[in-house]
């Protein structure tokens, strides 16, 4: 399975303070334990959300509020995805990363499996034969319309 | 939360996962024994599932499990003194300096296992064990796949799965093969039967359709870790990164390539919205590494470079046939085969026409390899079929049809047949 590993960011990221030398090199140690272990198939940290956008719908109709937001430990800071057998995996390399902040400080990875087609599937499992695959040609049509809209 | 018990077994399946190769590395360096070292890791599992759903995880688990194989490695081999020499060796690590032995695991476990991890890969993709006998170690031992799980991969029964472990173990340790990375000229070919066994394990969850559906996507995931750990840790060998490629790339397409009721799709009939194309960047990256100068000729990389034409095209009319039929030809060159021959003779018909393909179709006909290969016939007739020369086509669409054995496409081949009777 694929899962995200969502570092959440705080007041320091949100100000744009860099990581100190030491955590930098912490870090890349984990990143490349996490290679190394051959599940590590990308990784990414996030500006400051003062670098940034939302677009928000209300009643459908879309505007634009620039940043900064408050909510700090809500934002995103920066992520990882890898490949692990079941969630578990995914918490265990979770629990041996370096506190994502600094030590001795507050920090939260979020877990997030991704969605696969067989959830899907399972998910349609109750349905009878004929709507089954009727649903499932569905789905691969809802996913070709969501990848086609992310290129 | 509410129930434990399961819940701390899947998070030490986790932990196994995570720490097994590492830990049996480690313990075949210090017994120079890789069975030996097997067991007494998987004694560590018994105890540890014994101990943790009371006790909690310990905050370093890999140390733990390093402990207590250590532990058990002690009292076996007091037990049996018929390795005097090893328990020496192990008494001498252990009892000399038994306070300070959770620290000094610690390091030893923070250490670079990576050389120790590439002698287990050596190891167990040995040549002197059979193919089916390095897969089944190499899973167990490398991917920290239980009995049970590769059994149900390759559709044995697990007491089956678990002989040919044991023999497996039994043949390396009478064959006194040495827990070492082969250098000079041995080398070449050992890391030949690694990548070999990396990409036939690929393959089995790759191309099978029978089986357990959950245990062959995990193949293939499992495959692909390994070829990922192994670039990390032989980075300078560059059909490494070949084979990483275009198992990268292939499996970019694993969501395309069957139909809603498991029909298989041929590449050009998928929908390439649903390919992977995080695993599609991945493989390029790998491919840039793997053509890097003094690369780009092995086997697997000119595959890799194949794939990556396909990978490149947005539609597959956007194709660099000709890019693939030269690939094709130096594939032919280094690794000749008939199979690879026909391939490149679709290749050379898309590029430059069927007729210049059908001319190399024509130099395959007396083949002997492909003498029941339902495949010859079919990319014959649709040569033929393009070509105008329907009546020849329609033979060979039935010729094709008859030596099927999928009914599905024998369906598909006989209606091709029927469409050129048509014309």
């Amino acid at each position: 399975m694929r899962v995200m590993m969502i570092v959440k960011a705080n007041e320091e990221t949100e100000a744009g303070v860099m990581p100190s030398e030491e955590s930098l090199s912490t870090m890349g140690k984990y990143n490349e334990e996490l290679m190394k272990a051959g599940v590590l198939l990308d990784l990414g940290g996030l500006k400051p959300t003062s670098k940034g956008a939302r677009v928000k719908f209300s009643e459908g109709k879309p505007t634009v509020v620039d940043g900064p937001f408050t909510e700090s430990k809500e934002l995103v800071g920066g992520y990882w995805i890898v490949q692990v057998k079941s969630l578990e995996e995914a918490i265990e390399w979770a629990r041996r990363a370096p506190a994502p902040h600094g030590p001795h400080k507050d920090a939260e990875i979020e877990i997030r499996p991704f969605y696969e087609l067989e959830d899907f599937e399972q998910a349609l499992v109750e349905l009878g034969p004929g709507e089954h695959s009727e649903a499932i040609e569905r789905m691969r049509e809802r996913g070709k319309i969501l990848s086609e809209g992310n290129k | 939360m509410a129930e434990p018990t399961p819940d701390i077994h899947r998070t030490i399946d986790a932990v196994w996962r995570i720490e097994s190769p590492k830990l049996i590395a480690s313990l075949a360096r210090m017994v120079r024994d890789v069975g030996l070292a097997e067991d007494l890791a998987q004694d560590a599992l018994v105890v540890a599932l014994e101990r943790w759903p009371a006790e909690g995880i310990p905050d370093n688990p890999g140390a733990w499990l390093m402990t207590a194989a250590k532990r058990r490695g002690i009292d076996l081999l007091r037990r049996e003194t018929l390795l005097e020499r090893k328990h020496e060796e192990l008494g001498r690590d252990v009892t000399a300096r038994q306070e300070q032995a959770v620290s000094d695991l610690d390091r030893a476990l923070d250490d670079d296992v990576g050389d120790d991890l590439l002698r287990l890969i050596f190891t167990a993709c040995h040549p002197v064990l059979s193919r089916e006998a390095r897969l089944a170690l190499t899973l167990r031992m490398l991917g920290g796949l239980t009995t049970d799980e590769i059994a149900r991969a390759f559709l044995v029964p697990e007491a089956t799965l678990a002989q040919r472990i044991v023999r497996a173990k039994r043949t390396l340790a009478e064959a006194r093969v040495p827990f070492e990375i082969p250098r000079g000229e041995d080398r070449a070919a050992r890391l030949s039967s690694v990548l070999e066994v990396i990409y036939l394990i690929f393959n089995e969850g790759y191309t099978a359709t029978a089986g357990d559906d959950w245990m062959r996507p995990a193949l293939c995931e499992e495959a692909l870790r390994l070829g990922r750990v192994l670039a990390e840790l032989a980075p300078q060998e560059l059909e490494v990164h070949g084979l990483v490629a275009l198992m990268e790339i292939q499996a970019s397409r694993l969501k395309a390539r069957t139909g809603a009721s498991g029909e298989p799709i041929l590449l050009l009939d998928q929908n390439r919205a649903l390919w992977d194309q995080l695993l599609i960047r991945r493989g390029l990256a790998a491919l840039a590494k793997a053509e890097k100068p003094g690369g780009g000729s092995g086997p697997y990389t000119l595959q890799a470079a194949i794939a990556a034409c396909h990978a490149r095209a947005r539609t597959p009319d956007q194709t660099d046939w000709a890019r693939i039929a030269s690939l094709y030809a130096e594939l032919a060159r280094v690794s000749p085969s008939p199979v690879v021959e026909l391939n490149r003779a679709v290749a050379v018909a898309m590029a430059s026409g069927p007729a210049a393909g059908l001319a190399l179709v024509e130099a395959l006909a007396s083949e002997p390899s492909l003498k029941d290969y339902h495949l010859l016939p079919s990319v014959r007739g649709d040569l033929l079929a393009k070509l105008g020369r329907n009546s020849e086509a329609r033979a060979e669409f039935e010729r094709a049809a008859s030596l099927a054995r999928n009914a599905r496409e024998r369906e598909l081949l006989l209606g091709r047949a029927r469409a050129c009777a048509r014309d």
